[in-house]
Parts: structure tokens; C-alpha cells; sequence
């Protein structure tokens, strides 16, 4: 049992403690946004925030999410107006299977909290998420459309 | 079209459940005493045609059947419908329609079928009359109402017009007597430069639901009771499951029971998928390995080059003078031998399927390229009839190819079975998705060009040996033994024609299949055989001291349509004129899926081994290209595919199972390798190509050259990983 606080509620998951938040988030709470790519923290298909920093959610154990802060893809718009990184993707029509961009557009997000304007270079440097599709170029463009939004 | 005419259907049997997933559409059927028929959409909306459902609010539901993986292929059939139809592109919404119903109603969708990349190229026609017939039929319901002739009224935007009297009305208004009118026998359609909506880049359909996490994939399906299944099948290809000690995961947490699925596989179902992927790891299991365990990537690399010598028995793939002769009397001769090795598809979604099965019906909700092979599937591994089975198509995450195999509907099938009434999602773990792939076949090829004593080429030998796809996956389809898609790139002619005429050529396969399953995966033989030929074309090039792109020309006087996209692409990236310092250049030009297309490096290399990509130059020419924003992406990513392919991949057999387990063993391009990619659309019409695959095939000979022409050293070898060659 834990309580985990996710997109500003609080609720209670009957998990084992080393159950990765991944899959609480998927299975027990039901927030099926976060995708589950690799298991092993490397596609980013399953990023969060926690406390404001993208995480790989496979790669975090239920009991470390305690007390913290989460934010999953379905919590990124406020009163129901998409984020900005969601609109920059809208308007730059950036998914193709769409798979991994929930996870793309929370590691984004969490780059321009941080770098309200960030470069080619800080982008490469930070987002490292798989996309079979290929779909960088428009995720690059995006980026720089959200960030000059 | 007959879609009055549907004996022996009632209501019941047209209603389809969509409490999962809002998968699947609901037909229910109408049938007034002694009036036409009307087949309505689950809210009542009549269908004009199978194609196109109208709601009262103008609303236009358009009926896909293909599947949508990534490729833009929904949009774009909807574009091609709603430019016939007329209608308000604003108020478009697309539906699936689902294999069971194609069943019942006798295929009015045609094939279900999303490879090869037809998506669009093989339904352009009909789905545009489905379109121009609705048309027709609503306007018609409109000049009958007035009581003028259909002649003198117009459709846009999904208003007709009276034009002599400016009166108007909407789809959304006559669509109840227009679904009452017998469809046109014949319709003309719209010449494309006529287009507004189709060939125009309009943004996808599918967009904002990507964006939310709100977009329902096969993963992400609930059904109320579901429980979750995580699976091992017998890692070397061909064994069988001998034993499993199940009272070692009796009693750990949410296990319901273990399944062994087929002979060769064994599943884990719990209440959630991460219990029933921890006790399946937890769980000993015995496998019968067999002879197949001896096979390793060593044993089928010395085998596929025997297979390279001339003395053993070969299909020809093309074939005109005599190569053999013309290269043994040559004044000069040139020979590389190169290789490709299998590659894993690697969707983000691994494969999976939800099915529920009792003994009067098998229902399955899961992402696939072919609704109707899934359907096959499903009949097949639950012993039911068409009419007790369904198949919900969902958006997939990813397809490449592996999702037209229906390996891993059987197994959710076979595994619902012992469960009946009891919805069962399985889900792939990445490592099952890794070794359990259907992979890009292993190959190799040894080429030789003749030239004579003023350096023409005189002859080229290009003899390939290795796996045929077909062989395996559609034995059917080979002819006298023979796979004909193993030439592709090659071929004297058709959707993969080899672009140089050469005065005595031979293309030769010598075909070797090991037991690693084998699948179409993204591009298909293209990938392989572009890098054989535009690389040796490079070799040959360099080897008379002559430059690749005009060495080439001379061969390519024949095939226009080849020439063209070659000179496009080295025209913008500015082939003959200086590159900025450091950097070098490279290009390769392929015919596949019905287009031609041609791609350029520029690539600077450090310490002889650190490639950084700066910028690509692709061109196509489809024909007629349907949504050039879509076109432009695909072209895109098709260099991720791959150049990931080439750089980072490469599956390896060890003890008759793959090596590669995971994203760590199998990487794939992230953001900061990727090069800008420029696109050059150059469709010039009056055929219809396919644009998902071709791409992919110069992708990788376009960068090998450039690296030739930086370094001095011809790789023929993937992946360069291999090499210690690495994106910069």
C-alpha cells in the first residue's frame, strides 16, 4: 500500500513497494499516457515528472514516488488548455505512430521549466528519448516553437 | 456496389459491442417494409456508402479500412474521400471498420491489408469513387427535393447549391433520401491538379489524442474483469517447451494461472501485468532446444558464402547478354563482397492483444497491419466461425511490417481460451519483443563489374545468397521456387525496377534460409540490395576515376524516372561544386513500391571513425503525392530507420536464439544524431507509388559513400557499430 500523489490527487495504490511507478501508474491507478517502451530506462517512453524533474518511470520503485509530487501526460494541460509544448506539437504535427510522445513531450516539458530557451545543442543534450518513427526534426522544431510561445 | 442486397442479416447480428476502447464502429441495419435499405451507424447516421456515414450536424464519418501506424495513411484516405465527397474537411472524423463486419459484408472495403506500402497507393481508386459516388447521391437527393435537375446544382464544403436559383441545403439535410438512392453506375473523378484537399498538407486526424495521452493503444485497452498475461516462447527458433515447474510461482502475488500456449510457449496470467511478468521471470522453465541450438551468426555467414560461389545453383532475377562471358574476357575487373544482417523491427508498443473468448464468440482488441489476417488468426485459434468472431483494430504503436505477422493474436486468443469469459490482455516484455521478432533477413552479395579497355562498364554480376521472406512467410507466392521480392531494386521491371542499363548483366539469388523467422520489416529487400548496388556503382566509379553521379548517368539514360530524382537530389545539395570544409558527400539513387527516389550525405568523420550526419537531401517522385506534410515525414523518418539500422543494429545468433535483448543491445538514433533532412518532391504523375518504404533504401548507401569519399575506406559491412564506427 501507498499513497501516491499524481496530477494533484492523492490516491491510494495497493502495490508492493518495489513495483516500478510505471506500472502503478498504468495498472492501478489507470493512466494508461505512459507508455511502457523498454523496462529499462532507456527509451523514455514512460517519462513523468517528479517534483518537476523528467524521470523514467520504469526505472523508479513505487516507494521512491512516495511523498513526491507526479505528473503523468494526462495532467500536463491546467484547466483545460494544453500545455504549450502539447500546442507547439499540434501545430507542428510532430506524432506520427505516437507512441513514445507522451514521453517526449514530459521530457520537453521539464527541459523548457528549466531552459525557457534552449538551444540545438542543450536539446540534444537533454532529450533522449527513442522514437522509432523518426519523428525529431518536427520534435526539434517544436521545441523551438514552444519555447519562443 | 450492392449494398442493398444483404440476405440473411438481421439487426442483432450487425451490432458490435465498443465498450473497449470505442473500437469498432456499430452497423445496425434498417430495413422498412417494401422500401430501399439504409445501413446506419451506431447513432443512427445512414451510411450514403460504405465509406461515408453523415450526421445530421454535417458531421462526415469516413469509413478507413487501413491501418493507421504512424505513416499518415488515415488522413490521407480521408483526403482522398473528402476531395470527391465534396464535404467540410473541418468536420471529418474517420472509423475503422472491423474485419468481421468486412466478413459479413462481403469485403465491400477490399483488402484490410497496410504493407508494401499500399496504404493509399492500391485504394486510391476506389475509396475516391466511394467518395465521388456519396457525392453524386447527395446531390441528387437535393435536386430531387427542388425538383430540378442534378445537373444544375454543386457541392463544396458539404453544401449543394441550385446554381440558377441560389438555393442551398446540406449534406446533413438530404443524407436520409440520399441513402435511399441507388449509387451511380460510373463516376468521374477529379484529375489531382484540380485537388483541395488532397495534395494539400493538412494537418493529421489524429493529432491531439497523441499529444494527451488520451490516444487508446493495444497496451492501454481495459475491459471490465480483465486480467493480464505476460508470455515466453522457445528463445531458439523452432524448439518446443519441454517442462515448467509451476508450484515455484503457485501462491506469489495476483497469479491466476499458467498457460502453456501452443508447444513452444508458456504464459503467466495475474491480475496485473507486472505480477504476471515478475512470477514468468521467477518461473523455471525446461525448453527442448534441438538441433536449431547449434546455429550461431558464424554458421550462417559461412553458409550464405557458399552460396555466393558460381558454382552452386542460383535463381535469375534479371538477366540480359552474358555477364559471365563478357566479365571473364573484361579488360578490367572489379569484385566487393558485402553483407546486411537481420534486423529486429523494434516498434515503441511491443506486441500484444486482449482477447475474450467464450464458446459463442472471440473477441480481439489489438494493433495490426492486416485487421483481416488478425481475423484469420483469431477463427483459426479459438475453432470458432467468422460470425462468432471480431477483431477491434486500435492505432498502433509502431508497425514496420511486424505487425502484419498475427503470431501474437493467436497466443492472446489461445491463452483467453482457458480462461473463457474472462478478458485476457498479453503483453510482450521488450526482451520477448526482441527474440521473438519476424526479422529482416540475414544476406550477403558478391558483385562484379567488367569494364572494357575505354572504361564503359561492360558487365555487372550481382549474385545475392541468403533468406527469402517469402519462403517462409507466403510460400505461395514464390514462383517455380523462386522469390521474386528478393530482386527488389533489381528487377527488369515493375515496382522495384533497377534504375542502369548495363549491357550484359546478370542478378542472381542463391537462396539459404535459416531457421530464424523471417518478416518484412520497413523498406524490405530494398534496404539490402541499395546498399549492394549504389555502393558498388560508387566502387565502380571510383575504381575508372570517374565521378559517381556522372558514372551513373551514363547508365541511366533508359529510366528517366530514375535519372530524375537522382539529378534533383544532386542538384540541392549542390553535387560538383565545393562542400563546406570537412565535409563530404555521398548518394544513391533506388526504385521500390512503385517510386523512384534518391537520397545525398553530407558527413564530416573524425578520428576516422566518428560520423556526424549534417545534412541529407532525399527526392522522390510518387506520382502523385497526397499530403506532402505526411510525405516530407516519412522521407524524414525513414533515415532514422535507417541509419539506426545501420549504425546501431544487427541481430545475432548465438546458440540458435538472438543475442540482442533490449534497447542497450539494440540501439536506435536518438534526436542529437539526427541530421536536417531536405525533401525534393518531384511526383510527375500518372502512376501511383508508395512512399512509407522507398526512402529507407538510400539512406544508408548515401551515407556509406560519404564516408568513402571522406575517408578512403569502403565499408560493406552492417552495422558499423561492428566497425567501432559511431555518430560523432
Amino acid at each position: 500500500m501507498a499513497n501516491l500523489t499524481i496530477n494533484g490527487k492523492t490516491i491510494n495504490v495497493d502495490v508492493e513497494d518495489d513495483t516500478p511507478l510505471l506500472w502503478a501508474i498504468r495498472e492501478n491507478v489507470g493512466l494508461t499516457g505512459t507508455k511502457y517502451g523498454c523496462g529499462i530506462a532507456l527509451c523514455g517512453a514512460c517519462t513523468v515528472h517528479v517534483d518537476g524533474v523528467a524521470m523514467r518511470s520504469c526505472g523508479m520503485t513505487v516507494s521512491e514516488a512516495v511523498g513526491k509530487q507526479i505528473t503523468t501526460i494526462e495532467g500536463l494541460a491546467s484547466e483545460g488548455a494544453l500545455h504549450k509544448v502539447q500546442q507547439a506539437w499540434v501545430a507542428n504535427d510532430v506524432p506520427q505512430c505516437g507512441f513514445c510522445q507522451s514521453g517526449m513531450i514530459m521530457a520537453v516539458a521539464a527541459l523548457l521549466k528549466e531552459n525557457p530557451k534552449p538551444t540545438d545543442q542543450d536539446i540534444n543534450e537533454a532529450i533522449t528519448n527513442i522514437c522509432r518513427c523518426g519523428t525529431f526534426q518536427q520534435v526539434r522544431e517544436a521545441i523551438h516553437a514552444a519555447a519562443n510561445a | 456496389m450492392n449494398k442493398h442486397v444483404m440476405p440473411k442479416l438481421n439487426r442483432r447480428s450487425f451490432v458490435i459491442g465498443t465498450a473497449a476502447a470505442g473500437a469498432g464502429l456499430a452497423i445496425g441495419l434498417d430495413i422498412p417494409f417494401g422500401g430501399p435499405t439504409v445501413v446506419r451507424a451506431a447513432d443512427g447516421s445512414p451510411e450514403v456508402n460504405v465509406w461515408v456515414v453523415i450526421r445530421p450536424d454535417n458531421t462526415t464519418v469516413i469509413r478507413v479500412a487501413r491501418s493507421e501506424m504512424g505513416q499518415g495513411t488515415l488522413t490521407g484516405l480521408a483526403q482522398l474521400v473528402a476531395e470527391e465527397l465534396e464535404c467540410d474537411w473541418s468536420k471529418v472524423v474517420t472509423e475503422y471498420p472491423t474485419p468481421g463486419q468486412s466478413v459479413a459484408r462481403k469485403r465491400p472495403w477490399g483488402d484490410f491489408s497496410t504493407g508494401g506500402s499500399r496504404g493509399i497507393r492500391s485504394s486510391q481508386d476506389y475509396v475516391r469513387k466511394g467518395g465521388a459516388i456519396a457525392r453524386v447521391m447527395l446531390v441528387q437527393a437535393a435536386a430531387n427535393q427542388w425538383k430540378v435537375p442534378a445537373s444544375e446544382c454543386t457541392a463544396a464544403n458539404s453544401i449543394i447549391t441550385h446554381t440558377p436559383s441560389g438555393r442551398t441545403t446540406t449534406y446533413g439535410k438530404v443524407v436520409e433520401a440520399a441513402a435511399k438512392l441507388e449509387p451511380p453506375a460510373d463516376v468521374k473523378l477529379k484529375d489531382p491538379k484540380d485537388w483541395k484537399i488532397a495534395g494539400k498538407g493538412v494537418k493529421r486526424l489524429d493529432t491531439v489524442d497523441k499529444t494527451t495521452g488520451a490516444m487508446i493503444y493495444g497496451m492501454d485497452v481495459k475491459l471490465p474483469g480483465m486480467l493480464n498475461a505476460a508470455i515466453k516462447d522457445a528463445p531458439v527458433f523452432g524448439s518446443k517447451l519441454k517442462s515448467y515447474d509451476e508450484a515455484k510461482i503457485t501462491g506469489m502475488k495476483g497469479v491466476k494461472k499458467v498457460v502453456k500456449v501452443g508447444d513452444s510457449a508458456v504464459a503467466v496470467v495475474a491480475d496485473t501485468w507486472w505480477h504476471a511478468k515478475t512470477a514468468l521471470d521467477a518461473l523455471p522453465i525446461v525448453w527442448d532446444e534441438g538441433e536449431n541450438a547449434k546455429v550461431s551468426s558464424e554458421s550462417i555467414a559461412k553458409w550464405l558464402a557458399e552460396g555466393l560461389d558460381n558454382s552452386q545453383p542460383a535463381y535469375i532475377g534479371n538477366q540480359n547478354g552474358d555477364a559471365k562471358a563478357a566479365i571473364a574476357s573484361a579488360a578490367k575487373k572489379v569484385e566487393a563482397v558485402y553483407n546486411y544482417p537481420y534486423q529486429n523491427h523494434a516498434t515503441m508498443e511491443p506486441m500484444n492483444a486482449t482477447a475474450l473468448y467464450t464458446p459463442d464468440k472471440c473477441e480481439v482488441w489489438c494493433g495490426t497491419q492486416n485487421g483481416e489476417a488478425a481475423f484469420a488468426a483469431t477463427l483459426e485459434a479459438s475453432g470458432l466461425p467468422a460470425e462468432k468472431c471480431e477483431v477491434h483494430k486500435l492505432i498502433l504503436g509502431g508497425g514496420f511490417g511486424r505487425r502484419g505477422m498475427t503470431d501474437y493474436v493467436r497466443q492472446a486468443v489461445l491463452i483467453a481460451k482457458e480462461m473463457p469469459g474472462t478478458p485476457v490482455k498479453l503483453l510482450w516484455s521488450r526482451e520477448e519483443d526482441m527474440a521473438q521478432g519476424k526479422f529482416h533477413p540475414v544476406t550477403q552479395c558478391k558483385l562484379t563489374g567488367a569494364f572494357d579497355a575505354d572504361n564503359n562498364l561492360t558487365a555487372l554480376h550481382v549474385r545475392l545468397s541468403g533468406q527469402s521472406i517469402l519462403y517462409t512467410v507466403r510460400p505461395a507466392a514464390l514462383v517455380n521456387g523462386m522469390d521474386t521480392a528478393a530482386f527488389q531494386g533489381l528487377s527488369p521491371s515493375g515496382d522495384a525496377a533497377i534504375g542502369y542499363s548495363v549491357p550484359n548483366l546478370l542478378v542472381e539469388h542463391s537462396m539459404r534460409n535459416p531457421h530464424v523467422p523471417p518478416g518484412f520489416w520497413r523498406g524490405v529487400n530494398v534496404n539490402q540490395n541499395a546498399i549492394y548496388m549504389e555502393c558498388f556503382m560508387d566502387e565502380l566509379a571510383h575504381s575508372v576515376g570517374q565521378d559517381p553521379v556522372e558514372f551513373r548517368r551514363k547508365l541511366m539514360s533508359k529510366h528517366p524516372k530514375h535519372l530524375a530524382v537522382l539529378n534533383a537530389v544532386a542538384d540541392k545539395i549542390g553535387w560538383g561544386k565545393p562542400a563546406p570544409q570537412g565535409v563530404y558527400r555521398g548518394i544513391a539513387q533506388v526504385m521500390g513500391y512503385g517510386s523512384y527516389v534518391a537520397g545525398a550525405a553530407e558527413i564530416s568523420v573524425t578520428e576516422g571513425s566518428k560520423i556526424k550526419v549534417h545534412r541529407i537531401v532525399a527526392s522522390t517522385d510518387p506520382g502523385y503525392i497526397v499530403n506532402p506534410a505526411q510525405v516530407e515525414r516519412q522521407i524524414a523518418g525513414s533515415f532514422v530507420y535507417g541509419l539506426s539500422a545501420l549504425f546501431y543494429g544487427g541481430c545475432t545468433v548465438k546458440d540458435g536464439k538472438m543475442e540482442q535483448t533490449n534497447f542497450d543491445t539494440y540501439n536506435s538514433m536518438r534526436i542529437a544524431e539526427m541530421p536536417k533532412v531536405e525533401c525534393v518532391m518531384v511526383p510527375s504523375g500518372g502512376f501511383w507509388g508508395g512512399v512509407g518504404e522507398p526512402t529507407i533504401g538510400v539512406a544508408a548507401p548515401a551515407v556509406l559513400n560519404a564516408y568513402f569519399a571522406a575517408t578512403g575506406k569502403r565499408i560493406r559491412s552492417v552495422p558499423l557499430k561492428d566497425q567501432n564506427i559511431t555518430f560523432a
